[in-house]
């Protein structure tokens, strides 16, 4: 898993949904755990294909429950 | 609405131009103060706009809120959310004593979202769909403000938004008052914000040709009942009561600031912008808030006016106070040093009225200087008035030809 992607997201998260960085770790949930909304999952991917430059149509996104779904898609997509 | 029910008030809350809580916005009141500065949103200069001088808050709300808390809300529901946490804390409910489902939240405001709206319109236009903000419409909703406390609150019994221009707030304590009234809840959150100081309503409501542009004169541009007012000053802030049901207030030992003992609302027909230059509607609203509240007109020492400092509206109000209660009560007209709020207004200026009989005191009218000769009623000018007051009246009326008045008695 690429740290590069994960401390990007990771910042991401921090900015939109005030959770701090340290805490967006690839094992946690970003409903369960991170208690982010689906207005803020939004707001999350259209900043992380901005800053990767990858596509994350909505199908994509409904799967991508946890921050280490959401690197590898990202990793492997870019 | 005879029950048997009375309606006090236990708590209080404001962020205003003249200060970032209840106490900062009385002293600056009393001390006379004004709230009015130049913008410098670049937008002024862009537009060229007519008017550069807005009525601006203290304390901006993001310096009290959280960031990220911020970042989710509109200026309007910012405020809202502020006052409210004074309000509630004020009312000594910290402990959490209420149950929800007797809880209601009412915050009005005149405009909405009127700068995320804009933003997010920008963004559009701009960058694309991609750019506009999944927050975009809980954000620019009239009924934010009053959905954001209340689900803050965990209001259950109700949260509401009524929106009647500059009679919102004012109109959001009456329902208050009418739910208590009816049984519907012991306790309510009630009151109004607003923060539209942003081009278009700048714009609009310049070309309606209602605003001063005493530019040079920030300080002395709103200038209510005085020969030389050219119009009102654009203001934000957000003002909140906590209503209670009197046995309930008093059961859990709260501090009660007074009585909120009649209201009365009507609508004027007339025309959508301008008042009734009789004041018919007024001053059926006044009469109304009286009978509702069992108090007799003779007993009413003060009225906190709506007057804007437009020449036609402060004039008709006199006229409709006179009509409704005689020529005995002193007037004063806290916009001059607050400006207009609004959606809020009516709810700052509610909470000025219930400051007014805790303490005996009625602040002065700002910039009063030259009594305009149709107004011949005893306005308080130059300093506040000490009086000790039995019952007093306030008066929010808003465009469309909404009125609303606010009876309060001492607790």
């Amino acid at each position: 898993m690429s740290d590069n992607v994960l401390s990007g997201l990771a910042e991401i998260v921090e900015e939109v949904a005030g959770v701090a960085a340290d805490d967006v770790t690839a094992e946690k949930s970003f409903v369960d755990d991170l208690d982010i909304d689906s207005l803020s999952m939004v707001e999350i991917a259209v900043q992380a294909e901005d800053k990767f430059g990858v596509k994350i149509p909505d199908d994509e996104l409904a799967n991508l429950k946890t921050v280490g779904d959401a690197v590898n898609y990202i990793t492997s997509n870019k | 609405m005879t029950s048997g029910i009375e309606v006090v008030i236990t708590g209080l809350g404001a962020t205003t131009p003249l200060g970032g809580d209840i106490t900062s916005t009385w002293d600056a009141l009393l001390a006379g103060k004004s709230g009015v500065r130049p913008m410098t949103h670049d937008w002024v200069e862009k537009y060229d706009l007519p008017v550069k001088i807005a009525s601006q808050l203290v304390v901006d709300p993001t310096e009290v809120l959280p960031r990220v808390e911020a970042r989710r809300l509109d200026r309007s529901e910012q405020v809202a959310i502020v006052a409210s946490r004074q309000a509630w804390s004020d009312a000594g409910h910290d402990d959490d004593t209420v149950d929800r489902q007797r809880l209601a939240v009412i915050i009005g405001t005149g405009i909405g979202g009127a700068i995320t709206l804009l933003t997010q319109d920008d963004l559009l236009e701009q960058q694309g769909l991609r750019k506009v903000s999944p927050l975009t419409v809980p954000m620019l909703m009239p009924n934010g403000p009053a959905a954001h406390v209340g689900l803050e609150l965990k209001a259950q019994a109700g949260v509401h938004a009524p929106v009647s221009a500059c009679a919102s707030g004012a109109e959001a304590i009456a329902w208050a008052y009418r739910m208590i009234k009816s049984g519907e809840a012991d306790v309510v959150v009630a009151g109004g914000a607003e923060a539209c100081i942003t081009a278009i309503p700048v714009a609009g409501f310049s070309q309606a040709r209602t605003m001063s542009t005493r530019n040079d004169e920030p300080e002395k541009a709103s200038r209510p009942f005085d020969t030389g007012r050219d119009g009102f000053v654009l203001g934000e802030g957000a003002g909140v009561m906590v209503l209670e049901r009197r046995e309930f207030a008093e059961a859990r030992g709260a501090k009660i600031y007074g009585k909120l003992a009649g209201i009365g609302t009507s609508a004027d027909g007339y025309h959508i912008t301008a008042p009734d230059p009789e004041g018919v509607g007024q001053s059926r609203a006044i009469a109304a808030s009286l009978r509702s509240g069992g108090i007799d007109p003779a007993d009413v020492g003060h009225v906190n006016c709506h007057a804007t400092s437009t020449p036609v509206g402060d004039v008709a109000e006199t006229v409709a106070i006179r009509k409704a209660i005689g020529d005995h009560p002193v007037l004063t007209a806290p916009k001059g040093a607050l400006g207009h709020l609004l959606g809020a207004a009516g709810a700052v200026e509610a909470i000025v009225t219930v400051l007014s009989i805790r303490d005996g005191i009625v602040p002065q009218t700002l910039n009063l200087e030259n009594l305009d000769p149709a107004v011949t009623l005893d306005v308080v000018a130059g300093e506040p008035r000490k009086i000790k007051l039995e019952a007093a009246v306030n008066d929010s009326f808003g465009f469309g030809g909404h009125n609303v008045a606010l009876a309060f008695t001492p607790a």
